[in-house]
């Protein structure tokens, strides 16, 4: 049985405007030479315009992969199944997985759908100037020239760098200075849904909660943000939904509220319960490795409530938004 | 003798710019201090001076009573082993080449522990911070984030320091991560008398591990 929450919240009005983004039995997996990675599994999800979803999970759970399967950046040995689709406000709608590298090239990265990186150093061309790719950005994007130096300035202010800074090369950039000029670079075409995948690695907390905020204004007038994070503070400070991510699977997806009162999923729980302010406890044992999945639910070694059931036969599909896919989900929240 | 790690009036200019100004910080066995403040305060900077990995400009370090000069490899085996430090971003810190095992291994090879029983304590230590065996044969490129601080932290241990400096060691971890890698920290500590301190952002985090807090203001002088 599972348990349905309350599905009110500010950002996500299920079922009203029409989804951005929709994916259905999204999975990935990459063949090495004697194994194959489960990394991402029959994963659905939605986001609509001004909803700020926070996927979050452990390092190595899949959730990175998932920004880049929806992207078309994955690497010749990963095989893409299921559907994504996209509806930008302006213009058709997308088939991600299946449109093919030219229309993504020329139509979709960057202009629909943004990507924040994990690592900023490896996005940026080191013998451009962060100005120089900046404005190269904004007039890609249709900035007339005469506006686009002004146009950089406002970006770099809006992400928290000095406007001064963007006349240094990547290399004299520090760690957090280099994620903060990437962030600006993938706002600079606007697009209506951006990926943001840890993009406060590095930077102290004052510019955390910075990106933090500038993420949930997007939201707030109408575009819409996919956070990638390992940080439950994070996600609790801007999100209206979150979905928990375990070993290739979102294992829980609801509104931030109802999950941080109330969590149903016994992984959600756990992770709440490691919490410094909370138990600050950790889930007992290990994720297992990505090759070699256990058959049933892959959480049950882990697991206070498995039984037998849950060794055997795979939890159930997660149902949709306030569901948790388990066999035993925690009780009803109050 | 006291035991206790300790910066006498420390002074750190970077570029002419004072980063440090006449800091002092005592860190007793068995006690975990907490030290927070803002984005440019220094804390990092002072961690790295008790670490000695950075000579100070002014001041200078005690280490249970014993005023040390100079940084940490012009310094005794004996001295050098007695403070181990762990940092935020483990990539950063280690070698690409090292398996996790020889990682957690090679501080104990370069002070002359035989292969055979360095291997032995690195397993023993893979398995207090919660690494599988199978773990042990990568690389850090093949590991997780996670996976690798917890080699980083096996690491620091390997020498039972008397005194451990976490340098915002967890903050890229999520929840369950930064819990364990607390608890084995806690428990090294009680058993072994050690001192911690926890250079933190993370509010809640410190009110919940350490046993006391001080706030090092923006311009370094401390008022805790
Ligand atoms: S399906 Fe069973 S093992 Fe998996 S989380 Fe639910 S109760 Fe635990």
């Amino acid at each position: 049985m599972t348990t349905t929450a309350p599905a009110t919240t500010t950002g996500a009005r299920a079922g009203r405007a029409p989804a951005l983004l929709d994916v259905e039995g999204l999975t990935v997996r990459f063949r090495l030479r004697d194994a194959v990675v489960h990394a991402v599994t029959d994963l659905r999800l939605t986001v609509h315009p001004g909803e700020l979803l926070a996927v979050v999970g452990e390092s190595g759970c899949g959730k990175s992969v998932l920004a880049h399967a929806l992207l078309g950046l994955l690497p010749g040995n990963a095989t893409v199944t299921g559907q994504a689709r996209l509806h930008p406000p302006a213009g058709n709608p997308v088939d991600l997985l299946g449109c093919g590298e030219r229309r993504l090239a020329r139509e979709v990265r960057g202009r629909a759908l943004g990507l924040v990186p994990q690592s900023p150093a490896t996005a940026l061309t080191p013998v451009r100037t962060g100005r120089r790719l900046l404005v190269e950005t904004l007039r890609a994007y249709g900035h007339p020239r005469r506006d686009a130096d002004p146009a950089a300035d406002r970006l770099a202010v809006e992400v928290g760098l000095d406007p001064a800074d963007l006349d240094r090369y990547p290399h004299e950039l520090s760690g957090g200075m280099a994620q903060r000029l990437v962030t600006a670079l993938a706002l600079a075409p606007d697009p209506p849904l951006l990926l943001a995948d840890e993009p406060t690695t590095g930077l102290d907390r004052p510019l955390v909660d910075h990106t933090l905020d500038l993420l949930r204004r997007r939201c707030d007038t109408g575009a819409a943000v996919l956070l990638i994070t390992h940080d439950l503070a994070a996600a609790r400070r801007v999100a209206d939904t979150i979905a928990v991510m375990y070993a290739s699977r979102i294992v829980e997806h609801r509104p931030a509220g109802a999950l941080f009162d109330a969590p149903v999923h016994p992984y959600s729980a756990g992770l709440l319960d490691a919490l410094p302010d909370r138990a600050f406890r950790p889930v007992p044992g290990h994720p297992p490795m990505l090759t070699d999945l256990p058959p049933g639910c892959a959480f049950a070694p882990r697991c206070e409530r498995a039984t037998d059931t849950c060794r055997t036969a795979p939890a159930p599909a997660l149902p949709g938004p306030g569901r948790a896919a388990c066999h035993h989900p925690l009780g009803a929240p109050a | 003798m006291t035991s206790a790690l300790v910066a006498h009036q420390i002074t750190v200019h970077y570029d002419r710019q004072r980063v440090l100004d006449r800091v002092d910080l005592r860190i007793a066995a068995g006690e975990t201090v907490g030290l927070r403040g803002p984005s440019g305060s220094g804390k990092s900077t002072l961690a790295r001076v008790l670490a000695l990995l950075h000579a100070p400009d002014g001041g200078h370090v005690a280490l249970d009573g014993q005023r040390l000069a100079g940084v940490r490899h012009r310094l005794p085996a004996a001295v050098r082993t007695r403070v181990a430090i762990l940092f935020q971003s483990p990539r950063a810190a280690t070698d690409p080449r090292l398996t996790l095992a020889e990682l957690i291994a090679e501080p104990l090879r370069a002070t002359g522990t035989p292969r055979e029983a360095a291997r032995a304590r690195a397993r023993e230590l893979a398995d207090l911070v919660g690494l599988t065996p199978d773990l042990l044969a990568r690389r850090p490129h093949a590991v997780s984030d996670g996976q690798l601080q917890r080699a980083c932290l096996a690491r620091a241990l390997v020498h039972r320091p008397g005194y451990l400096l976490c340098d915002e060691a967890t903050a890229m971890l999520d929840a369950s991560t930064q819990a364990h890698l607390a608890a084995v920290v806690t428990d090294y500590q009680r058993q072994h008398g050690a001192g911690v301190l926890l250079v933190s952002h993370d509010a809640a985090l410190l009110t919940r591990w350490a046993t006391r807090v001080v706030e090092l203001p923006a311009g370094g002088r401390p008022t805790g």
